[in-house]
């Protein structure tokens, strides 16, 4: 015996449940976006103080493209801003990975690098990194470098700390397996240890890439006289607060891209994962 | 000559917590001829998975000799291919990729890393996952995989640690039969540490019943019932009464010994 199911309205059911799906992202940032024009239309604080919604949106728009100078100088200036501001944290983030990587896999593996570079790491480690702004200066002076240096102090550790995690944390008995099918000691290390420590890496690394745009536009807002931290502070002198929520935006959005990015690669690396969630499989 | 050959091997553990030494393997003495499937069979605790680690290399013997094919046992080697409790596959891998990995460790190129795993894909009936990783594998899947990767390595002998503990019992059954096959086609000598009286009769010819704590080899039987093997047969039932009694004997001593 055969039975027919007719599929279209199980589709149809399909494609409202996706379209309610798209929606509930959306209602909690619509509501605050629309509550906040409506609270700054009102009058209750002066248009400088809160500028609306539509007004930042409005300077971020002419920051981007100058089409009627709101920002004055800023004027169409956007993009050479977040180039600047995202060289220095690709600059500090690159370094750090790089340092950080080799120096949690030497740590998580050898006993000698744990012995003599562990303590001192570990020492540096609860400095924040914003309180090397005055040395920062005197040693490279209002340019890129300090920021480099304070975006790279704030990257380093996330990445070292999950770094010699992941090493540590490795499968004992995949190591036995290894030393089973003839590894020697540099085989085990990079076809056996640092595969399955990427997992903890790449968390080391999404971490540290937040890290690196908090601690740039740190940076900007004291040693450094470009980029969005720069616009952001300066702003802020001339009591324009559209173009420091503007600013705002404008890191949150490279933070999020900077973010996505990682999550790619993330996922081509390590596809051999499965990406499960509490609720079920995800994508 | 035998293929394994263990002189009064002697394993203490050291408890620095307690301050205490633990004798877990007491005066192991056995030989293990070519082309023998020697199970070890003991209680969970007696020492049998220590004695396996240490015929592996894993573990070194407090006292005692190990040889493999007459040589001293120093550290772990291809030619000794280890099955593992867990599947134990690298996870990034492909398990046609985890099956060619000793490969790749000589540095043989791709091409005829997959030529020669195919072979072992095949013995182990696995033909149409060979791209697939082990997540997205059964618990069974993998396991032949880890033996698929413990037989390329063409080893003298092949140590499997109760491979099969983890599987249902449907599963056990066939991964059993399989593993005869394998042994009966491809003649290798293989030492399978097991807690179950009846595993150790479907699949040895020689069944090693091991005492509790300390372990000690209580007696080495010869099984040479022909295959496949009846397990509800009277000749298998007598094989196990046996055993059984060879075990029985045994908590009696411990318990009037306390």
């Amino acid at each position: 015996m055969t039975s027919v199911i007719d599929a279209a309205p199980a589709r149809r059911a399909f494609r409202l449940t996706r379209l309610f799906q798209g929606l509930e992202r959306v209602v909690v940032p619509g509501l605050l976006i629309a509550g906040w024009e409506a609270f700054a239309r009102s009058g209750v604080l002066p248009p400088a103080l809160l500028p609306a919604p539509s007004a930042v949106l409005h300077a971020l728009g002419d920051w981007v493209f100058g089409f009627d100078e709101t920002t004055q100088t800023y004027s169409g200036h956007w993009l050479r801003d977040a180039m600047a501001s995202a060289l220095r944290v690709f600059g500090g983030f690159a370094l750090a990975s790089l340092l950080g990587i080799l120096a949690g896999v030497a740590i998580g593996w050898s006993r000698l690098f744990e012995k003599t570079l562990e303590p001192t790491l570990q020492m540096l480690r609860p400095i924040p990194p914003v309180s090397w702004i005055p040395l920062a200066i005197i040693w490279f002076g209002i340019a890129d470098k300090p920021a480099i240096f304070l975006v790279f102090l704030g990257a380093f550790f996330p990445v070292l700390m999950n770094a010699i995690h992941g090493v540590k944390t490795v499968d004992h008995n995949l190591v036995r397996a290894g030393a089973m099918m003839g590894a020697n000691q540099r085989q085990m290390l990079t076809d056996i240890v640092l595969p399955a420590a990427l997992p903890s890496i790449f968390a080391g690394l999404r971490i540290a890439v937040g890290s690196a745009w908090m601690l740039t536009v740190t940076a900007e807002m004291v040693a450094v006289k470009s980029g969005l931290g720069y616009v952001l502070w300066d702003s802020y002198y001339f009591l324009r607060y559209d173009i420091v929520l503007a600013a705002m935006i404008s890191i949150g959005l490279l933070g999020y891209l900077s973010d996505f990015g990682l999550k790619a690669v993330m996922a081509r690396t390590l596809r051999w994962q499965q990406t499960t969630t509490v609720q079920g499989r995800a994508g | 000559m035998a293929a394994i050959e263990l002189r009064n091997i002697v394993k203490v553990f050291s408890d620095k917590r307690r301050g205490r030494d633990l004798l877990t393997l007491d005066n192991i003495d056995l030989d293990i001829e070519a082309n023998d499937f020697v199970c070890l069979l003991g209680p969970s605790g007696c020492g049998k998975s220590t004695l396996l680690n240490i015929i592996a290399g894993f573990e070194q013997a407090t006292s005692g000799r190990t040889l493999v094919d007459g040589k001293q046992v120093e550290r772990p080697g291809s030619d000794r291919g280890v099955v593992f409790q867990q599947p134990t596959l690298m996870p990034w891998l492909t398990a046609i990729d985890n099956i060619a990995f000793h490969l790749k460790l000589k540095g043989v190129g791709k091409a005829e890393r997959y030529d020669r795993a195919m072979e072992f894909i095949d013995l182990v009936g696995l033909r149409g996952f060979e791209h697939h990783h082990p997540s997205e594998l059964s618990g069974g899947m993998n396991q032949r995989v880890g033996i698929a990767r413990a037989l390329l390595m063409n080893p003298s002998v092949i140590l499997m640690d109760e491979p099969f503990a983890a599987l249902d019992a449907q599963t056990k059954l066939e991964m059993q039969e399989e593993l005869v096959a394998i042994w009966q086609k491809r003649r290798c000598t293989i030492v399978f540490v097991t807690h179950s009286v009846d595993e150790a009769l479907v699949l040895g010819n020689k069944i090693v019943v091991m005492t509790k704590r300390p372990g000690r080899i209580r007696e080495a039987v010869n099984f040479g019932m022909p295959r496949p093997r009846d397990i509800t047969s009277p000749e298998f039932n007598d094989a196990k009464r046996r055993i059984l009694s060879l075990i029985r004997e045994e908590s009696t001593r411990l318990a009037q010994a306390s």
